[in-house]
């Protein structure tokens, strides 16, 4: 079964359009408060997390089909050259295949322990993050963006590696930001620290 | 002043006072805690807090929790947050922690109904 969560504060409606055209027969939620993001530590997307018949998560949270090759994209002509696109290509196949992979033999799953190794550690300050993204998110809904939004840069603050919480918060502020100057900003700080980091798919 | 509360599974509107002072009944719907003489209690556990006339600073016991607790300036809305240790424990056994969302219909659904199949749980955005 699929489960696709939709991390949308802006609500509903604004994740309509692409829930339709998906046409999908699984289960498209809409996750206004990013209460999955904070119940299994992620903090981008596509994230994915693969959960057995008994209910136990086999692999933790991991990058679900997308790369870093982004990165090499040609600003102005927004194209990416024909070898990145390809690798781009080839990494979401190989990831894809994984799923399936696991559904039919159960290949990939993790043992315990390795699971265990892979978890995201949930830190003092990341729980305080989470705090104030959903104060800042009910309180911009019901009408004091200008204090919300004191919260949502605290949460940002507080937990810096969420682009979830960053992205959100910008496209709050304005649908298009989370994907606009200061995002590539952000993605450049990060030097040669991925933005997707690639699962571990050996073995 | 009539508070807001979110709380990890509900949304509560009480009566509160100085911060965060609710009433018994009201402390238990906000927190899961029982006040009683001897503190906030549930089950074989009892955390000592202070009762000024009937009421208990839940803001103040959320925090000995080592749980996060952040409000607005004018103190009507509260988050009593999961703190990290809960979140934690709760992906120590490896098990998928539950949740119920609604799809775009607003029909509510909730992971552990898929019990014995497997499932591939992904997030995404449209920002």
């Amino acid at each position: 079964m699929i489960v696709a969560v939709a991390e949308e504060s802006r609500g509903a409606e604004h994740a309509r359009q692409w829930i339709e055209q998906a046409k999908a027969e699984y289960w498209c939620l809409i996750d206004a408060e990013h209460h999955v993001a904070e119940l299994y530590g992620m903090v981008n997307v596509p994230q994915a997390v693969w959960i057995d018949e008994t209910g136990h998560i086999v692999r933790p949270p991991e990058t679900a089909g997308s790369t870093d090759h982004f990165r090499m994209m040609d600003l102005t002509t927004r194209s990416l050259a024909p070898e990145h696109q390809a690798a781009r290509n080839a990494a979401r196949t190989a990831y894809l295949d994984a799923v399936r992979d696991w559904v039919l033999s159960g290949r990939y799953a993790l043992p315990a322990d390795a699971a265990l190794e892979r978890l995201p550690r949930v830190t003092p300050e990341i729980a305080q993050a989470h705090a104030h993204f959903r104060l800042g998110v009910w309180l911009r809904r019901h009408g004091n963006a200008a204090e919300g939004d004191a919260h949502l840069a605290e949460a940002s603050r507080l937990h810096p590696d969420s682009w979830n919480m960053w992205r959100q918060t910008a496209d709050l502020d304005e649908v298009g930001k989370a994907g606009g100057a200061e995002f590539w900003q952000r993605v450049r700080a990060l030097g040669e620290r991925p933005y997707y980091p690639p699962p571990d798919l050996s073995g | 002043m009539l508070a807001t509360v979110l709380t990890e599974h509900s949304e509560l509107n009480l009566a509160a006072k100085d911060g965060l002072w609710l009433l018994a009944d009201d402390a238990e719907r906000a927190t899961g805690w029982t006040p009683k003489p001897e503190g906030m209690c549930r089950d074989d556990i009892c955390v000592p807090m202070p009762v000024r006339d009937g009421r208990v600073d839940v803001a103040a016991f959320w925090r000995r929790l080592d749980r996060p607790v952040v409000s607005d300036s004018a103190g009507e809305t509260w988050v009593l947050g999961a703190g990290a240790a809960q979140r934690n424990d709760a992906l120590a056994g490896l098990i998928a922690p539950d949740f119920t969302l609604p799809d775009l219909a607003g029909t509510l659904h909730t992971l552990s109904a898929l019990r014995g199949n497997k499932v591939f749980l992904c997030t995404w955005a449209s920002w």
